[in-house]
């Protein structure tokens, strides 16, 4: 079992509360989609997750657990938005993964390791020694990825990690994100704001507004019978087909919000 | 705001303290190994040195609040006096030269950033970075001693030394300005550049305004904020640029007071200048954070 | 750093400064052995001579050489120099990595007591710590090596905390990676050569601190001399012999010169690349085959935008850079059409050529370019900015960069009216509150004297529509105008401009990296490629008859909310085309499931078909079944 529960975390950044009491338990071997608008704190609570947020207060538990934030082994990694700061411009992709290897090994053994991670994330492991510099940002997306597995993590939070890629790129990552999870069972907590996406990937979700988790439950289900006016109003936006066709609006809806 | 205050603060303990942190008797440093011991306990008597720290340093506080700095331990007149004297003639140097500062490096800069935008005219481009580079390598008193030599020893044309008339302040406010509007100028362009690539840039571009008005409404307001920001520093550095330069044209000034009174140990004297210069400084940095305020209404004073 | 250096050799001015860096050494080391008697030699009988043939520049008032006297001080300065340079960016390594380390508030007060003593120019802490420790060249070593540290410190922080609040440092920390090795590992090899060259050009700022001092004689005292020593005594005889101050002078800045050169050589202030010609093409010759469509021609004079053959091109190292080569759109009043293509395909290019933005040095050539039936080719650009200032409108991507910060929401509106329509500024600021109100903010009137800072994001982007709205435009451009958004704000921006689309008859041209956004607003899609559009055809169809495989790929790949769960998305492998290198045939070439021989040696043209447009040979074959995914993107 690896289960993620978030209990009543509170973040505050000066008098900012950025985090207001959330709940949120992301079921075991499952993915979770989070959505919620830009400011609504969806970064801050998985950076709380790995100790890279102060809790104010609140505890976050793995499998009932408080997670440690000490030592090698850290069972929760994460992987981030922007594919371009999240590799170390001097390191090589392929040492930039062993530093992530939870334990010390041999050169050989190592590099084993580190061919088996890459061709895992569909990259060839010839390029072990290449820097960053020379890979796209979807290939990029894809080191980090591995980055986060080599430390064979019980749950991984990916947060935004398709929002700076080109369309025809995302596509391959979220495939390789839905694949990567059923085979080796991990938990994920797969921040997005993109409705379309997370419907795809993820088999629950959960919906925040203002530092508050304002609805979760089985994706399906909150998407066809969302039960409060904020995702309503997130699945009332979506353009294109399924979502509301702008061109068949009447002009008064939607205007006269002054955000 | 607060900033200001402990800068203040720490500015005038730091003064305190530099006289009970000279090793040794100062009043003894300063009055000579041959001066009587009884001249050096009566002065020793009017400094308060014999007191306990804390009420000295408390009578120091006082009395800065009531303008009175001490005196010379060697020509016991009052420090305030003479630092208010010698105070005018500095600032009389200072205030012009940064005036000319940017008068030349503002200009010019925008100037050549329009100019050599977008990699046009690279010889223009080269030549002014390179000739700012240069005038910037030169020292201030290398200056100073090249613009005597040049212009008042060969050709006779302005005073080589004192203060005299309105031409006797043409070489050092020259010597003082010369390297500052160089970096500035250099500063100023880069940060048009960066500037005039901005979206809002490309925004006034799209309404068709006048180049003019981009440039000079839009533009300059912006790449002045953040000339500012950045020479705020260099700007205090000019007001310490005046010491060299006073040596260098016997200015009567407060920079020649402050050497002086330091290879004469005369501490009150070195106090007293300390005192003044930091309290310039600060004020200059003060002045950039107001500046940059009333042009950028997105940075307000007290957040630095 | 060793990687780096011959980079600074490669521009003339690092040479130059490396040149007189290693002479000055060379000096430094020799010239004592060689010369330093005769530096020393005094001869009662020659005192203060002028330049001479034996004297080049003169004597002191001791009858000593002034020349080998300035050659032989080159050790002392230059050692002076470096040791307190050494010291000073120690310490503010210390001063400037200790906040990294610390616990915060430890760290915090580091930064605090940073700034505080930043305040302070570096002279005046010199003077300080002179009276404390008394004058000598010692003192005056460790008083300029403790006030160059705040800046160096400062700069030090701030580099290092930029570098550690990049998302491979948080990765390193998840991973459990210890701080210090961070630090190690992470944080100094990613700030080392911007220090490197702080750290050069502070040095020629410690020559400038020793000599002032020295000047002052409170720095080096005698009987050591540095230049600044001998520039004082020169300054004393100037007026007999002005070598004799104006030799150290010039040995003062050669040095300087020597390390601000070196310095700005290797931070690219004269970047070797930018050095290179760049090359411009032969005057561009008409593509051949676009679509054929004389016979639009007769009622071309209904169209608002009539772009024909429209390129883009910037000069390169290598040759031109085209990275619009040859599009063609035609829009009606009222009309929506959008653009579609990957990142880099040529969208934004393409919107800022129709609405004339595109500056130097890139350039736009087009068989046609009319506006509301004005050629924007011909004239100067000025001619045409009364009728673009008023019946074009430009909105672009980042509302939060896209409105200037110190001007207030009010001036930015009303000034293109004022210049273009001839308004007052009463008249003006009526307009934009009118205007304001249509797109939907309340308070117009407050809204108008407030600055773009406290508007949010969606807010913003209706400014920018309303500004566009001063005139009365025949056509919006708008370039990933919702990008920037969140979802619901994303939808109002859209209602807005749908809005002014009913009311106005305003053709609209939509570029969107989004898919779904296009096809929502847009009557037409045209889908770009590598500077050149592939596909043309109505929203409507997108999803049933797109027959380019780039589209049907690009479609494939984005999920919406009825997207098949069970079955994995498409995929495009392979890179996007680098306009630097557009290959021959069709530019999809290397990405296409279908592709042949035909389709790498000949390019297809844009061919009508029964819904809109394709430029594909293999137009209705089908796309092979999904294979094995291999290293995509
Ligand atoms: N000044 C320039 N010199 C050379 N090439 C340039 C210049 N400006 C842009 N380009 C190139 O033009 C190409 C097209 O850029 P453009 O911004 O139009 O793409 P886009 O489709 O809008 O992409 P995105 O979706 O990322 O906005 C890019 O490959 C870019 O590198
Ligand atoms: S022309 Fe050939 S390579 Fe190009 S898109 Fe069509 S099938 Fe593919
Ligand atoms: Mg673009």
């Amino acid at each position: 079992m690896s289960r993620l529960d978030f209990e009543d975390v509170t973040v505050r950044y000066g008098h900012h509360t950025v985090l207001d009491g959330v709940s949120l338990s992301v079921p075991a071997h499952q993915i979770m989609g989070l959505v919620g608008e830009s400011g609504s704190g969806k970064s801050t609570l998985a950076r709380a997750a790995v100790g890279l947020a102060p809790l104010a207060s609140g505890r976050v538990l793995l499998d009932g657990q408080p997670v440690r934030h000490q030592g090698r082994r850290r069972p929760i990694q994460m992987v981030f938005q922007d594919p371009f700061s999240s590799l170390d411009p001097r390191m090589s992709i392929g040492r930039s993964i062993a530093e992530a290897l939870p334990e010390r090994l041999r050169r050989a053994p190592q590099r084993a390791e580190i061919a088996r991670l890459l061709e895992l994330v569909h990259l060839d492991p010839g390029r072990a020694a290449d820097s960053p510099g020379r890979l796209s940002g979807g290939q990029r997306q894809r080191v980090a990825i591995a980055r986060a597995l080599a430390g064979r993590p019980d749950v991984v939070l990916a947060d935004e990690i398709t929002s700076a890629l080109d369309v025809s790129v995302q596509g391959a990552i979220l495939n390789l994100v839905r694949e990567m999870q059923r085979e080796t069972g991990l938990t994920v907590l797969f921040i997005s704001h993109n409705l379309a996406v997370v419907r795809y990937v993820a088999t629950h979700v959960a919906v925040m507004a203002g530092g508050r988790i304002v609805e979760q439950g089985p994706t399906a289900e909150v998407f066809s019978g969302p039960a409060s006016d904020y995702t309503r109003e997130l699945l009332a936006s979506i353009p294109g087909p399924a979502g509301g066709d702008v061109r068949q609006r009447s002009p008064e809806s939607g205007a006269n919000h002054d955000n | 705001m607060r900033r200001l205050l402990v800068s203040l603060w720490i500015l005038v303990t730091a003064s305190f303290l530099m006289i009970q942190l000279v090793p040794g008797d100062p009043v003894r440093a300063a009055l000579g190994t041959s001066a009587p011991a009884e001249l050096v306990a009566t002065r020793r008597a009017q400094l308060g040195l014999d007191d306990s720290l804390l009420d000295q340093y408390l009578t120091y506080v006082r009395n800065l609040f009531t303008g009175d700095l001490g005196e010379s331990i060697l020509t016991q007149l009052s420090v305030a006096e003479t630092i208010g004297q010698r105070l005018l003639a500095t600032l009389s140097l200072a205030l012009p030269a940064f005036v000319l500062t940017f008068a030349i490096a503002v200009p010019v800069g925008v100037a050549m950033a329009v100019v050599t935008r977008r990699g046009r005219r690279r010889r223009a481009e080269l030549t002014f970075v390179g000739t700012s580079i240069v005038l910037a390598s030169i020292p201030e008193f290398v200056v100073c001693v090249a613009l005597v030599a040049v212009f008042a020893v060969n050709l006779g044309l302005v005073p080589a030394a004192g203060r005299s008339g309105i031409d006797s302040y043409v070489l050092p406010v020259l010597a003082l300005a010369i390297g500052p509007a160089a970096v500035l100028a250099r500063i100023v362009r880069v940060e048009m550049l960066a500037v005039l690539d901005a979206d809002y840039i490309r925004t006034a571009r799209a309404q068709r305004l006048s180049a003019l008005r981009i440039h000079l409404r839009h533009a300059l307001p912006n790449a002045v904020t953040a000339t500012l920001t950045l020479s705020g520093l260099m700007l205090a550095t000019m007001v310490a640029g005046t010491v060299l330069v006073e040596n260098v044209f016997a200015w009567p000034g407060l920079g020649g007071t402050i050497v002086s009174s330091i290879q004469s140990r005369d501490y009150p004297l070195v106090q007293g200048a300390v005192l003044v210069y930091g309290a310039i400084a600060l004020t200059v940095n003060t002045l950039v954070d107001v500046g940059i305020a009333a042009i950028d209404p997105r940075s307000m004073i007290g957040d630095s | 750093m060793r990687r780096h250096r011959p980079e600074v050799l490669r521009t003339p001015v690092g040479i130059v400064g490396v040149t007189l860096l290693t002479v000055l050494v060379l000096l430094a080391v020799l010239a004592p052995l060689l010369w330093g008697d005769r530096a020393t030699a005094t001869n009662t009988g020659n005192m203060l001579a002028g330049p001479s043939p034996e004297h080049w520049a003169g004597t002191d008032n001791l009858g000593r050489d002034i020349l080998f006297r300035t050659l032989v001080a080159t050790r002392l300065s230059l050692v002076l120099t470096l040791v307190a340079t050494t010291l000073g960016v120690g310490l503010g390594l210390l001063l400037g990595l200790a906040p990294l380390l610390l616990p915060q508030r430890l760290g915090r007060l580091v930064v605090a007591f940073v700034n505080v003593l930043l305040g302070f120019p570096s002279l005046l802490m010199v003077l300080f710590l002179a009276v404390i420790l008394g004058v000598s060249t010692t003192s005056a070593l460790l008083a300029i090596g403790i006030a160059i540290a705040p800046p160096f410190a400062r700069l030090v922080h701030a580099l290092g905390a930029g570098v550690t609040e990049r998302d491979f440092v948080a990765a390193a920390r998840i991973a459990g990676v210890p701080p210090a090795r961070i630090m190690v590992r992470h944080v100094l090899p990613n700030v080392a050569e911007p220090l490197v060259v702080n750290a050069t050009v502070t040095a020629s700022s410690v020559l400038l601190a020793f000599g002032g001092l020295s000047f002052l004689g409170i720095g080096v005292q005698a009987p050591q001399y540095d230049w600044g020593r001998l520039m004082q005594d020169g300054l004393a005889i100037i007026y007999d012999n002005p070598l004799a101050a104006l030799a150290p002078g010039i040995a003062f800045v050669l040095t300087g010169l020597a390390f601000n050169l070196t310095g700005e050589a290797a931070a690219g202030t004269f970047g070797a690349k930018s050095r290179s010609r760049m090359r411009w093409p032969a005057p561009a010759s008409p593509r051949p085959g676009t679509r054929d469509d004389a016979d639009l021609a007769a009622d071309r004079d209904g169209l608002v935008l009539d772009v024909r053959d429209l390129a883009v091109t910037f000069p390169g190292p290598d040759g031109p850079i085209p990275p619009v080569r040859g599009v063609s759109i035609a829009l009606r009043a009222g009309e929506a059409v959008g653009v579609v293509g990957e990142s880099g395909s040529g969208k934004s290019m393409t919107a800022l050529a129709v609405a004339q933005l595109v500056e130097e040095p890139g350039r736009v050539t087009a068989e046609r370019l009319a506006f509301c039936a004005t050629d924007l080719r011909s004239g100067r650009r000025a001619a045409h900015d009364a009728l673009l200032g008023t019946s074009l409108a430009v909105v672009f991507q980042d509302p939060m960069t896209s409105l200037n910060p110190v001007l207030r929401v009010g001036t930015q509106l009303g000034e293109a009216a004022r210049r273009h329509q001839g308004l007052t500024r009463r008249q003006a600021s009526a307009r934009a509150a009118d205007r304001l109100r249509a797109v939907h903010l309340a308070e117009p009137e407050r809204r108008l004297r407030q600055y773009p800072h406290e508007f949010s994001g969606g807010m913003r982007q209706r400014a920018m529509i309303a500004m566009g709205l001063m005139g009365t435009p025949r056509l919006i451009v708008a370039d990933e105008p919702t990008t920037a958004l969140d979802m619901t704000v994303q939808r109002q921006v859209l209602d807005v401009l749908q809005e002014v689309r009913r009311e106005h008859g305003t053709a609209l041209l939509l570029i969107s990296h989004d898919v779904s956004v296009v096809s929502s607003v847009c009557d037409r899609v045209l889908v770009m490629y590598a500077g050149r559009i592939v596909e043309d055809l109505p929203s409507a169809d997108l999803h049933t008859q797109a027959r380019h495989p780039y589209t049907r790929a690009l479609i494939g790949a984005v999920p919406d909310m009825t997207t098949d769960l069970d079955a994995p998305l498409a995929t495009i492998a392979g890179q996007p085309v680098d306009p630097r290198h557009v290959p021959d045939g069709c530019a999809f070439a290397a990405r296409c499931p279908l592709v042949t021989d035909r389709c790498r040696q000949e390019e297809p043209t844009l061919q009508a078909g029964p819904v809109g447009a394709v430029a594909c040979w293999h137009v209705d074959d089908p796309i092979p079944a999904e294979t094995e995914e291999v290293a995509v993107g």
